[in-house]
Protein backbone atom coordinates (compact mmCIF):
# COMPACT_ATOMS: atom_id res chain seq x y z
CA UNK A 1 0.00 0.00 0.00
CA UNK A 2 2.63 2.52 1.08
CA UNK A 3 4.69 0.94 -1.87
CA UNK A 4 1.88 2.45 -3.92
CA UNK A 5 1.55 5.82 -2.82
CA UNK A 6 5.45 6.78 -3.21
CA UNK A 7 5.14 5.38 -6.56
CA UNK A 8 2.57 7.04 -7.51
CA UNK A 9 3.67 10.47 -5.76
CA UNK A 10 7.12 10.19 -7.75
CA UNK A 11 5.45 9.30 -11.41
CA UNK A 12 3.28 12.56 -10.42
CA UNK A 13 6.18 14.52 -9.76
CA UNK A 14 7.72 13.25 -13.00
CA UNK A 15 4.56 13.74 -15.29
CA UNK A 16 4.80 17.80 -14.09
CA UNK A 17 8.83 18.15 -14.30
CA UNK A 18 8.77 16.88 -17.81
CA UNK A 19 5.68 19.05 -18.55
CA UNK A 20 7.44 22.13 -17.33
CA UNK A 21 11.06 21.10 -18.82
CA UNK A 22 9.95 20.48 -22.26
CA UNK A 23 9.48 23.87 -23.63
CA UNK A 24 12.67 24.51 -22.33
CA UNK A 25 14.64 22.02 -23.84
CA UNK A 26 12.91 22.84 -26.70
CA UNK A 27 14.54 26.06 -27.05
CA UNK A 28 17.85 24.60 -26.46
CA UNK A 29 17.40 22.75 -29.54
CA UNK A 30 15.83 25.02 -31.41
CA UNK A 31 18.29 27.84 -31.15
CA UNK A 32 21.18 25.35 -31.91
CA UNK A 33 19.53 23.69 -35.16
CA UNK A 34 20.04 25.19 -38.34
CA UNK A 35 17.39 26.66 -40.46
CA UNK A 36 17.23 23.91 -43.00
CA UNK A 37 16.19 21.40 -39.83
CA UNK A 38 14.38 23.53 -38.23
CA UNK A 39 11.00 21.46 -38.96
CA UNK A 40 12.85 18.33 -39.78
CA UNK A 41 14.05 17.69 -35.76
CA UNK A 42 11.46 17.93 -33.44
CA UNK A 43 13.99 18.59 -30.86
CA UNK A 44 18.04 17.71 -30.96
CA UNK A 45 19.31 17.18 -34.06
CA UNK A 46 22.56 14.73 -34.66
CA UNK A 47 25.41 16.21 -32.71
CA UNK A 48 27.29 16.87 -35.74
CA UNK A 49 23.95 18.67 -37.08
CA UNK A 50 24.48 21.14 -34.12
CA UNK A 51 25.50 24.70 -34.75
CA UNK A 52 25.59 28.10 -33.58
CA UNK A 53 24.72 30.34 -37.04
CA UNK A 54 21.49 31.50 -35.53
CA UNK A 55 23.94 33.05 -32.80
CA UNK A 56 25.93 34.50 -35.47
CA UNK A 57 22.94 35.74 -37.60
CA UNK A 58 21.57 37.03 -34.05
CA UNK A 59 24.90 39.58 -33.80
CA UNK A 60 25.36 40.03 -37.44
CA UNK A 61 22.07 41.12 -38.89
CA UNK A 62 20.50 43.07 -35.75
CA UNK A 63 22.23 44.71 -33.20
CA UNK A 64 21.55 42.50 -30.55
CA UNK A 65 24.61 42.73 -28.49
CA UNK A 66 23.68 46.22 -28.23
CA UNK A 67 20.33 45.40 -26.78
CA UNK A 68 21.84 43.13 -24.62
CA UNK A 69 24.23 45.53 -23.07
CA UNK A 70 21.10 48.19 -23.06
CA UNK A 71 19.53 45.56 -20.75
CA UNK A 72 22.33 45.09 -18.71
CA UNK A 73 23.50 49.01 -18.11
CA UNK A 74 19.01 49.93 -17.43
CA UNK A 75 18.73 46.78 -15.19
CA UNK A 76 21.56 47.54 -13.00
CA UNK A 77 21.16 50.83 -13.13
CA UNK A 78 17.45 50.30 -12.08
CA UNK A 79 18.59 47.97 -9.46
CA UNK A 80 21.55 49.94 -7.79
CA UNK A 81 18.85 53.06 -7.19
CA UNK A 82 15.69 51.19 -5.94
CA UNK A 83 18.36 49.75 -3.42
CA UNK A 84 19.92 52.26 -2.51
CA UNK A 85 16.40 54.29 -1.78
CA UNK A 86 14.63 51.47 -0.39
CA UNK A 87 17.40 50.39 1.98
CA UNK A 88 17.64 53.86 3.24
CA UNK A 89 13.82 54.72 3.59
CA UNK A 90 13.27 51.14 5.16
CA UNK A 91 16.24 51.35 7.83
CA UNK A 92 14.05 54.54 9.19
CA UNK A 93 10.92 52.72 9.46
CA UNK A 94 12.48 50.13 11.42
CA UNK A 95 14.87 51.65 13.67
CA UNK A 96 13.30 55.57 14.45
CA UNK A 97 10.35 56.99 15.73
CA UNK A 98 9.41 60.07 13.70
CA UNK A 99 6.30 62.22 13.13
CA UNK A 100 3.99 60.93 10.14
CA UNK A 101 5.50 57.45 10.12
CA UNK A 102 2.13 56.35 10.63
CA UNK A 103 0.88 58.19 7.11
CA UNK A 104 3.78 56.94 5.44
CA UNK A 105 3.55 53.37 5.85
CA UNK A 106 -0.18 53.70 5.34
CA UNK A 107 -0.10 55.80 2.18
CA UNK A 108 2.86 53.30 0.63
CA UNK A 109 0.57 50.31 1.63
CA UNK A 110 -2.32 51.69 -0.25
CA UNK A 111 -0.24 51.85 -3.54
CA UNK A 112 0.48 47.93 -3.31
CA UNK A 113 -3.45 47.44 -4.62
CA UNK A 114 -3.02 50.05 -6.76
CA UNK A 115 -1.97 48.36 -10.64
CA UNK A 116 0.74 51.06 -11.78
CA UNK A 117 -1.27 50.80 -15.68
CA UNK A 118 -3.15 53.72 -13.92
CA UNK A 119 -0.34 55.50 -13.84
CA UNK A 120 1.11 55.08 -17.71
CA UNK A 121 -0.79 58.16 -19.47
CA UNK A 122 0.35 60.75 -16.63
CA UNK A 123 3.41 59.32 -16.38
CA UNK A 124 3.93 59.61 -20.11
CA UNK A 125 2.96 63.17 -19.67
CA UNK A 126 5.38 63.71 -17.08
CA UNK A 127 8.58 61.98 -18.98
CA UNK A 128 7.87 64.09 -22.09
CA UNK A 129 7.40 67.42 -20.17
CA UNK A 130 10.93 66.34 -18.61
CA UNK A 131 12.06 65.96 -21.74
CA UNK A 132 13.20 62.69 -20.89
CA UNK A 133 11.37 60.61 -24.19
CA UNK A 134 13.85 58.21 -25.59
CA UNK A 135 16.20 58.30 -23.09
CA UNK A 136 17.44 56.00 -20.48
CA UNK A 137 17.12 58.65 -17.48
CA UNK A 138 13.24 58.00 -18.74
CA UNK A 139 13.05 54.23 -18.49
CA UNK A 140 14.60 54.11 -15.27
CA UNK A 141 13.62 57.35 -13.48
CA UNK A 142 9.50 56.04 -12.81
CA UNK A 143 11.26 53.20 -11.45
CA UNK A 144 13.25 54.74 -9.47
CA UNK A 145 10.99 53.78 -6.36
CA UNK A 146 10.15 50.41 -4.97
CA UNK A 147 7.77 50.27 -2.25
CA UNK A 148 7.87 46.42 -2.22
CA UNK A 149 11.93 46.85 -1.63
CA UNK A 150 10.96 49.24 1.26
CA UNK A 151 8.89 47.09 3.38
CA UNK A 152 11.25 44.48 2.81
CA UNK A 153 14.24 46.29 4.07
CA UNK A 154 12.25 47.63 6.92
CA UNK A 155 10.87 43.87 7.70
CA UNK A 156 14.37 42.75 8.11
CA UNK A 157 16.21 45.35 9.49
CA UNK A 158 13.78 45.57 12.31
CA UNK A 159 15.45 42.04 13.50
CA UNK A 160 19.04 44.37 14.02
CA UNK A 161 19.38 44.53 17.87
CA UNK A 162 19.59 47.77 19.20
CA UNK A 163 22.31 47.65 21.27
CA UNK A 164 23.96 47.62 18.52
CA UNK A 165 23.19 50.89 17.04
CA UNK A 166 23.42 52.13 20.40
CA UNK A 167 27.14 50.74 20.61
CA UNK A 168 28.28 52.52 17.60
CA UNK A 169 26.23 55.77 18.43
CA UNK A 170 28.46 55.97 21.90
CA UNK A 171 31.58 55.27 19.47
CA UNK A 172 30.98 58.64 18.10
CA UNK A 173 29.10 56.56 14.57
CA UNK A 174 27.32 59.22 12.77
CA UNK A 175 23.75 57.76 11.75
CA UNK A 176 24.84 57.28 8.26
CA UNK A 177 27.74 55.58 9.50
CA UNK A 178 25.27 53.06 11.86
CA UNK A 179 23.28 52.91 8.43
CA UNK A 180 26.30 51.87 5.96
CA UNK A 181 28.68 50.10 8.33
CA UNK A 182 26.17 47.89 10.65
CA UNK A 183 22.73 47.59 9.38
CA UNK A 184 23.66 47.41 5.35
CA UNK A 185 26.56 44.57 6.02
CA UNK A 186 24.29 42.89 8.52
CA UNK A 187 21.46 42.65 6.11
CA UNK A 188 23.06 41.09 3.47
CA UNK A 189 21.39 38.06 2.57
CA UNK A 190 18.17 40.11 2.20
CA UNK A 191 20.10 42.41 0.02
CA UNK A 192 21.14 40.14 -2.27
CA UNK A 193 17.42 38.93 -2.52
CA UNK A 194 16.02 42.57 -3.35
CA UNK A 195 18.50 42.42 -6.07
CA UNK A 196 17.55 39.54 -7.87
CA UNK A 197 14.12 40.42 -7.78
CA UNK A 198 14.68 43.88 -8.66
CA UNK A 199 16.72 42.43 -11.26
CA UNK A 200 14.67 40.30 -12.99
CA UNK A 201 11.32 42.80 -13.01
CA UNK A 202 13.30 45.15 -14.66
CA UNK A 203 14.72 42.54 -16.61
CA UNK A 204 11.26 41.99 -17.61
CA UNK A 205 9.86 45.49 -18.15
CA UNK A 206 8.07 45.19 -21.28
CA UNK A 207 4.93 48.35 -21.71
CA UNK A 208 7.33 51.59 -19.83
CA UNK A 209 9.95 50.59 -22.37
CA UNK A 210 7.55 50.10 -25.04
CA UNK A 211 5.66 53.88 -24.52
CA UNK A 212 8.76 55.51 -23.51
CA UNK A 213 11.65 54.44 -26.08
CA UNK A 214 11.98 54.82 -29.96
CA UNK A 215 15.22 54.88 -31.41
CA UNK A 216 16.57 51.06 -31.96
CA UNK A 217 19.97 51.94 -30.21
CA UNK A 218 18.15 52.02 -26.91
CA UNK A 219 16.01 48.97 -26.77
CA UNK A 220 15.93 46.54 -24.19
CA UNK A 221 15.73 42.89 -25.20
CA UNK A 222 11.99 42.97 -24.72
CA UNK A 223 11.64 45.59 -27.32
CA UNK A 224 14.35 43.69 -29.41
CA UNK A 225 12.84 40.63 -29.50
CA UNK A 226 9.29 41.76 -29.88
CA UNK A 227 10.85 43.68 -33.11
CA UNK A 228 12.59 40.46 -34.26
CA UNK A 229 8.52 39.07 -34.26
CA UNK A 230 7.83 41.35 -36.61
CA UNK A 231 10.34 41.76 -39.31
CA UNK A 232 12.35 38.48 -38.58
CA UNK A 233 9.53 36.72 -37.96
CA UNK A 234 10.58 33.75 -40.08
CA UNK A 235 14.28 33.30 -38.73
CA UNK A 236 12.72 30.51 -35.64
CA UNK A 237 16.32 29.76 -35.25
CA UNK A 238 17.70 33.16 -34.33
CA UNK A 239 14.54 34.71 -32.70
CA UNK A 240 15.27 31.26 -30.10
CA UNK A 241 18.74 31.89 -30.13
CA UNK A 242 18.14 35.32 -29.15
CA UNK A 243 15.29 33.94 -26.57
CA UNK A 244 17.93 32.04 -25.12
CA UNK A 245 20.61 34.45 -24.63
CA UNK A 246 18.10 36.67 -22.58
CA UNK A 247 17.07 34.35 -20.10
CA UNK A 248 20.39 33.08 -19.45
CA UNK A 249 21.68 36.28 -17.45
CA UNK A 250 18.84 35.84 -15.19
CA UNK A 251 19.34 32.07 -15.18
CA UNK A 252 22.98 32.79 -13.89
CA UNK A 253 22.13 35.18 -11.13
CA UNK A 254 19.56 32.96 -9.79
CA UNK A 255 21.57 29.98 -9.38
CA UNK A 256 24.28 32.11 -7.35
CA UNK A 257 21.15 33.98 -4.94
CA UNK A 258 18.79 30.86 -5.01
CA UNK A 259 18.64 30.80 -1.02
CA UNK A 260 18.28 34.36 -0.57
CA UNK A 261 15.93 34.52 -3.38
CA UNK A 262 13.14 32.40 -1.94
CA UNK A 263 13.85 34.11 1.79
CA UNK A 264 13.21 37.33 0.08
CA UNK A 265 9.96 36.38 -1.68
CA UNK A 266 8.60 34.67 1.52
CA UNK A 267 9.02 37.51 4.34
CA UNK A 268 6.70 39.58 4.04
CA UNK A 269 3.66 36.97 3.07
CA UNK A 270 4.56 33.99 5.53
CA UNK A 271 5.64 35.86 8.79
CA UNK A 272 4.10 39.43 8.32
CA UNK B 1 26.52 70.59 16.32
CA UNK B 2 27.31 68.78 13.52
CA UNK B 3 26.59 65.13 15.10
CA UNK B 4 23.52 66.27 17.07
CA UNK B 5 22.28 68.18 14.22
CA UNK B 6 22.35 65.07 11.91
CA UNK B 7 21.28 62.56 14.64
CA UNK B 8 18.06 64.52 15.07
CA UNK B 9 16.72 64.84 11.52
CA UNK B 10 18.25 61.30 10.52
CA UNK B 11 15.20 59.63 9.73
CA UNK B 12 13.99 62.25 7.74
CA UNK B 13 16.87 62.25 5.55
CA UNK B 14 17.12 58.67 5.47
CA UNK B 15 13.51 58.50 3.96
CA UNK B 16 13.13 62.04 1.80
CA UNK B 17 14.88 60.78 -1.01
CA UNK B 18 12.42 57.70 -1.27
CA UNK B 19 9.58 60.34 -0.30
CA UNK B 20 10.34 63.07 -2.63
CA UNK B 21 10.71 60.32 -5.45
CA UNK B 22 7.77 58.70 -4.48
CA UNK B 23 5.44 61.80 -4.70
CA UNK B 24 6.82 62.73 -7.70
CA UNK B 25 6.59 59.25 -10.08
CA UNK B 26 3.76 57.85 -8.16
CA UNK B 27 1.71 60.50 -5.91
CA UNK B 28 1.66 63.29 -8.56
CA UNK B 29 0.83 60.94 -11.77
CA UNK B 30 -1.81 59.17 -9.70
CA UNK B 31 -3.71 62.39 -8.86
CA UNK B 32 -2.88 63.46 -12.39
CA UNK B 33 -4.58 60.44 -14.04
CA UNK B 34 -7.83 61.26 -12.38
CA UNK B 35 -7.92 64.80 -13.76
CA UNK B 36 -6.76 63.43 -17.34
CA UNK B 37 -9.75 61.00 -16.95
CA UNK B 38 -11.96 63.83 -17.59
CA UNK B 39 -10.44 65.04 -20.64
CA UNK B 40 -10.26 64.03 -23.92
CA UNK B 41 -6.83 64.46 -25.26
CA UNK B 42 -4.51 64.26 -28.50
CA UNK B 43 -0.95 63.13 -27.11
CA UNK B 44 0.40 65.20 -24.24
CA UNK B 45 -0.14 68.95 -26.21
CA UNK B 46 -4.09 69.10 -26.31
CA UNK B 47 -6.43 68.50 -24.18
CA UNK B 48 -10.45 69.05 -23.89
CA UNK B 49 -12.45 69.20 -20.57
CA UNK B 50 -14.86 66.43 -21.19
CA UNK B 51 -16.30 65.79 -17.38
CA UNK B 52 -17.49 62.32 -17.40
CA UNK B 53 -18.11 61.42 -20.81
CA UNK B 54 -14.91 59.20 -20.77
CA UNK B 55 -16.57 56.62 -18.31
CA UNK B 56 -20.42 57.24 -20.35
CA UNK B 57 -18.47 56.39 -23.71
CA UNK B 58 -16.60 53.10 -21.63
CA UNK B 59 -20.11 51.82 -20.47
CA UNK B 60 -21.28 52.08 -24.57
CA UNK B 61 -17.75 50.93 -25.84
CA UNK B 62 -18.49 47.37 -27.38
CA UNK B 63 -14.78 46.79 -27.40
CA UNK B 64 -14.09 47.40 -23.59
CA UNK B 65 -16.89 45.44 -22.99
CA UNK B 66 -15.50 42.68 -24.76
CA UNK B 67 -12.30 43.05 -23.03
CA UNK B 68 -13.57 42.87 -19.27
CA UNK B 69 -15.24 40.19 -20.55
CA UNK B 70 -11.66 38.22 -21.77
CA UNK B 71 -10.06 39.61 -18.92
CA UNK B 72 -12.66 38.06 -16.35
CA UNK B 73 -12.55 35.12 -17.71
CA UNK B 74 -8.63 35.01 -18.08
CA UNK B 75 -8.93 35.93 -14.10
CA UNK B 76 -11.18 33.25 -13.35
CA UNK B 77 -9.48 30.17 -14.66
CA UNK B 78 -6.02 31.26 -14.35
CA UNK B 79 -6.77 32.30 -10.26
CA UNK B 80 -8.97 29.31 -9.86
CA UNK B 81 -6.61 26.69 -11.46
CA UNK B 82 -3.41 28.18 -10.51
CA UNK B 83 -4.06 27.98 -6.87
CA UNK B 84 -5.15 24.43 -6.62
CA UNK B 85 -2.54 22.88 -8.84
CA UNK B 86 0.76 25.24 -7.00
CA UNK B 87 -0.81 23.90 -3.46
CA UNK B 88 -0.86 20.67 -4.67
CA UNK B 89 2.49 20.53 -6.17
CA UNK B 90 3.69 22.31 -2.64
CA UNK B 91 1.97 19.39 -1.03
CA UNK B 92 3.34 16.84 -2.61
CA UNK B 93 7.09 18.20 -2.31
CA UNK B 94 6.38 18.45 1.92
CA UNK B 95 6.64 15.05 1.72
CA UNK B 96 8.22 13.62 4.67
CA UNK B 97 11.02 11.42 3.20
CA UNK B 98 10.85 12.77 -0.45
CA UNK B 99 14.18 12.40 -2.49
CA UNK B 100 15.43 15.44 -4.30
CA UNK B 101 12.89 18.02 -2.96
CA UNK B 102 15.52 20.64 -3.79
CA UNK B 103 15.76 19.73 -7.61
CA UNK B 104 12.44 19.02 -8.38
CA UNK B 105 11.66 22.57 -6.74
CA UNK B 106 14.22 24.25 -8.88
CA UNK B 107 12.52 22.49 -11.82
CA UNK B 108 9.17 23.32 -10.91
CA UNK B 109 9.93 26.64 -10.42
CA UNK B 110 12.28 27.32 -13.88
CA UNK B 111 9.65 28.43 -15.88
CA UNK B 112 9.09 30.99 -13.75
CA UNK B 113 13.06 32.50 -14.12
CA UNK B 114 12.20 32.75 -18.42
CA UNK B 115 10.07 35.64 -17.19
CA UNK B 116 6.39 36.13 -19.33
CA UNK B 117 7.87 38.51 -22.27
CA UNK B 118 10.60 35.55 -23.18
CA UNK B 119 8.49 33.08 -22.35
CA UNK B 120 5.44 34.07 -24.88
CA UNK B 121 7.93 34.61 -27.65
CA UNK B 122 9.04 31.15 -27.34
CA UNK B 123 4.93 29.63 -27.23
CA UNK B 124 4.56 31.92 -30.18
CA UNK B 125 6.29 28.63 -31.84
CA UNK B 126 5.41 26.22 -29.38
CA UNK B 127 1.44 26.64 -29.89
CA UNK B 128 2.31 26.91 -33.80
CA UNK B 129 0.28 24.76 -36.10
CA UNK B 130 2.31 21.56 -38.17
CA UNK B 131 5.64 22.16 -36.70
CA UNK B 132 4.75 23.19 -32.81
CA UNK B 133 5.59 20.78 -29.98
CA UNK B 134 2.31 21.40 -28.52
CA UNK B 135 0.74 19.76 -31.48
CA UNK B 136 3.13 17.31 -32.14
CA UNK B 137 2.53 16.10 -27.70
CA UNK B 138 -1.36 16.46 -28.41
CA UNK B 139 -1.15 14.38 -31.84
CA UNK B 140 0.92 11.68 -30.22
CA UNK B 141 -0.63 12.05 -26.88
CA UNK B 142 -4.63 11.76 -27.73
CA UNK B 143 -4.45 12.32 -31.94
CA UNK B 144 -5.41 15.73 -32.26
CA UNK B 145 -4.51 16.98 -35.66
CA UNK B 146 -0.93 19.06 -36.31
CA UNK B 147 -2.41 21.59 -37.86
CA UNK B 148 -4.63 22.79 -34.76
CA UNK B 149 -4.07 26.39 -35.08
CA UNK B 150 -4.20 27.49 -31.19
CA UNK B 151 -3.44 31.05 -31.96
CA UNK B 152 -5.22 31.48 -34.98
CA UNK B 153 -8.79 30.28 -33.90
CA UNK B 154 -10.92 32.43 -31.65
CA UNK B 155 -11.92 29.70 -29.69
CA UNK B 156 -9.01 28.40 -28.50
CA UNK B 157 -6.73 31.68 -27.94
CA UNK B 158 -8.15 31.65 -24.23
CA UNK B 159 -6.95 28.03 -23.35
CA UNK B 160 -3.69 28.98 -24.94
CA UNK B 161 -2.63 32.25 -22.76
CA UNK B 162 -4.20 30.23 -19.51
CA UNK B 163 -1.85 27.32 -20.20
CA UNK B 164 0.86 29.32 -21.42
CA UNK B 165 0.23 31.65 -17.70
CA UNK B 166 0.08 28.06 -15.98
CA UNK B 167 2.97 27.08 -17.14
CA UNK B 168 5.04 30.20 -16.26
CA UNK B 169 2.98 31.11 -12.72
CA UNK B 170 2.24 27.66 -10.91
CA UNK B 171 6.09 26.97 -9.47
CA UNK B 172 6.03 30.55 -8.19
CA UNK B 173 3.59 30.37 -6.27
CA UNK B 174 4.13 27.13 -5.27
CA UNK B 175 6.75 28.68 -3.41
CA UNK B 176 4.75 30.63 -0.98
CA UNK B 177 2.97 27.77 -0.35
CA UNK B 178 5.85 25.53 -0.07
CA UNK B 179 7.02 27.68 2.77
CA UNK B 180 3.42 28.16 4.84
CA UNK B 181 3.61 24.16 4.89
CA UNK B 182 6.89 24.19 6.50
CA UNK B 183 5.37 26.77 8.98
CA UNK B 184 2.38 24.97 10.42
CA UNK B 185 3.08 23.16 13.87
CA UNK B 186 4.30 19.54 13.74
CA UNK B 187 2.81 18.99 16.99
CA UNK B 188 -1.27 19.45 15.45
CA UNK B 189 -0.53 16.53 13.34
CA UNK B 190 0.54 14.72 16.29
CA UNK B 191 -2.33 15.37 17.95
CA UNK B 192 -4.80 14.76 14.82
CA UNK B 193 -3.35 11.45 14.46
CA UNK B 194 -4.22 10.69 18.08
CA UNK B 195 -7.53 11.46 17.48
CA UNK B 196 -7.95 9.42 14.72
CA UNK B 197 -8.49 11.84 11.80
CA UNK B 198 -7.39 10.55 8.90
CA UNK B 199 -5.26 12.25 6.13
CA UNK B 200 -8.07 14.37 4.65
CA UNK B 201 -8.92 15.47 7.72
CA UNK B 202 -5.64 16.52 9.11
CA UNK B 203 -5.36 18.62 5.75
CA UNK B 204 -8.63 20.00 6.61
CA UNK B 205 -8.40 20.91 9.94
CA UNK B 206 -4.98 21.13 10.11
CA UNK B 207 -3.20 22.33 7.31
CA UNK B 208 -5.89 24.83 5.85
CA UNK B 209 -6.36 26.46 8.97
CA UNK B 210 -2.69 26.78 9.23
CA UNK B 211 -1.87 28.33 6.11
CA UNK B 212 -4.78 29.79 5.54
CA UNK B 213 -3.11 33.37 5.30
CA UNK B 214 -0.39 32.63 2.87
CA UNK B 215 -3.35 31.43 0.93
CA UNK B 216 -5.35 34.39 0.96
CA UNK B 217 -2.17 36.65 -0.12
CA UNK B 218 -1.85 34.57 -2.61
CA UNK B 219 -5.09 34.87 -3.95
CA UNK B 220 -5.10 38.69 -3.68
CA UNK B 221 -1.34 39.07 -5.46
CA UNK B 222 -2.52 36.30 -8.34
CA UNK B 223 -5.90 38.11 -8.98
CA UNK B 224 -4.04 41.39 -9.37
CA UNK B 225 -1.61 39.79 -11.40
CA UNK B 226 -4.51 38.58 -14.02
CA UNK B 227 -6.56 41.65 -13.96
CA UNK B 228 -2.83 43.14 -15.14
CA UNK B 229 -2.26 40.74 -17.93
CA UNK B 230 -0.53 42.45 -21.35
CA UNK B 231 2.45 41.31 -22.66
CA UNK B 232 1.64 37.89 -22.25
CA UNK B 233 -1.00 38.00 -24.99
CA UNK B 234 0.87 41.04 -26.99
CA UNK B 235 3.75 38.92 -27.69
CA UNK B 236 1.87 35.56 -27.80
CA UNK B 237 -0.75 37.34 -30.73
CA UNK B 238 2.54 39.20 -32.32
CA UNK B 239 1.51 42.59 -31.07
CA UNK B 240 -2.05 42.09 -32.25
CA UNK B 241 -5.20 41.31 -30.10
CA UNK B 242 -5.46 37.81 -31.84
CA UNK B 243 -8.69 36.42 -34.35
CA UNK B 244 -11.22 38.06 -33.45
CA UNK B 245 -10.06 40.34 -30.68
CA UNK B 246 -10.12 36.70 -28.79
CA UNK B 247 -7.21 38.03 -27.08
CA UNK B 248 -7.77 41.58 -26.09
CA UNK B 249 -7.69 42.57 -22.69
CA UNK B 250 -8.05 45.45 -20.46
CA UNK B 251 -4.25 47.10 -20.12
CA UNK B 252 -4.05 45.83 -23.63
CA UNK B 253 -6.97 47.95 -24.62
CA UNK B 254 -5.64 51.01 -22.74
CA UNK B 255 -2.34 50.66 -24.20
CA UNK B 256 -4.22 50.70 -27.61
CA UNK B 257 -6.04 54.06 -26.68
CA UNK B 258 -3.59 55.54 -24.83
CA UNK B 259 -0.52 55.09 -26.88
CA UNK B 260 -1.68 53.91 -30.29
CA UNK B 261 -4.34 55.94 -30.50
CA UNK B 262 -2.93 58.91 -28.32
CA UNK B 263 -5.96 59.71 -26.24
CA UNK B 264 -4.58 59.86 -23.12
CA UNK B 265 -7.59 60.52 -21.03
CA UNK B 266 -9.44 57.83 -22.36
CA UNK B 267 -6.65 55.71 -21.11
CA UNK B 268 -6.94 57.20 -17.77
CA UNK B 269 -10.50 56.67 -17.49
CA UNK B 270 -9.88 52.92 -18.37
CA UNK B 271 -6.98 52.64 -15.62
CA UNK B 272 -9.31 53.98 -13.59
CA UNK B 273 -12.00 51.36 -13.91
CA UNK B 274 -8.73 48.81 -13.48
CA UNK B 275 -8.41 50.16 -10.49
CA UNK B 276 -11.59 50.49 -8.82
CA UNK B 277 -12.55 47.02 -9.98
CA UNK B 278 -9.58 45.85 -8.12
CA UNK B 279 -9.95 47.66 -5.19
CA UNK B 280 -13.48 46.27 -4.48
CA UNK B 281 -12.49 42.66 -5.25
CA UNK B 282 -9.54 42.89 -2.60
CA UNK B 283 -11.67 44.13 0.09
CA UNK B 284 -13.84 41.51 -0.43
CA UNK B 285 -11.19 38.96 -0.54
CA UNK B 286 -9.78 40.12 2.09
CA UNK B 287 -13.22 39.92 4.06
CA UNK B 288 -14.40 36.48 3.02
CA UNK B 289 -11.36 35.25 3.44
CA UNK B 290 -11.11 36.81 7.07
CA UNK B 291 -14.72 35.01 7.76
CA UNK B 292 -14.02 31.42 6.50
CA UNK B 293 -10.96 31.88 8.39
CA UNK B 294 -12.90 32.55 11.14
CA UNK B 295 -15.22 29.44 10.37
CA UNK B 296 -12.69 26.98 10.45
Amino acid sequence: MKVIRVTLTYACLAVIAIVMLTPLVWLVAAAFKRGEDFFIYDFFPPPGRLSVTNFQSLFRQIPFLRFLINSLFVSSATVVVQLALSSMGGFALAKYDFRGKRAVVLLMLGTLIIPPEVLLAPLYELIYRMGLMDSYRGLIAPHAVSVFGMFLFAQSMRQVPDDLLLAGRVDGCTEFGLYWRIVMPVSRPMIGAFCLIAFMSSWNSFIWPLIVIHGQERFTLPLGLNQMLGVYKEDYGALMAGTLLSVLPVAVLFFALQKEFIAGLTTGAVKG
Amino acid sequence: MWHRWQSRHAPYLFISPFLILFVLFWGYPLVQSLRLSLFATSGPNSEVFVGLDNFHFLLRDPDFHLAVKNTLVYAFFAVGVQLPLSLGLAVLLNRRGLRLPNVFRFVFFSPHLMGTVFASVLFGLIFAPRFGVFNRVLHLAVGLPMNTRWLGDANLVMPAIILLSLWLNVGFYMIYFLAALQGVRQDLYEAARVDGAGPWMRFLHVTLPGIWPVTLFVLVISTIGSFRIFELPWLLLQNTTGPDQSGLFVVTYLYQKGFEAADLGYASAIGWSLTASLLVLTLAQLRFGGMARGVN
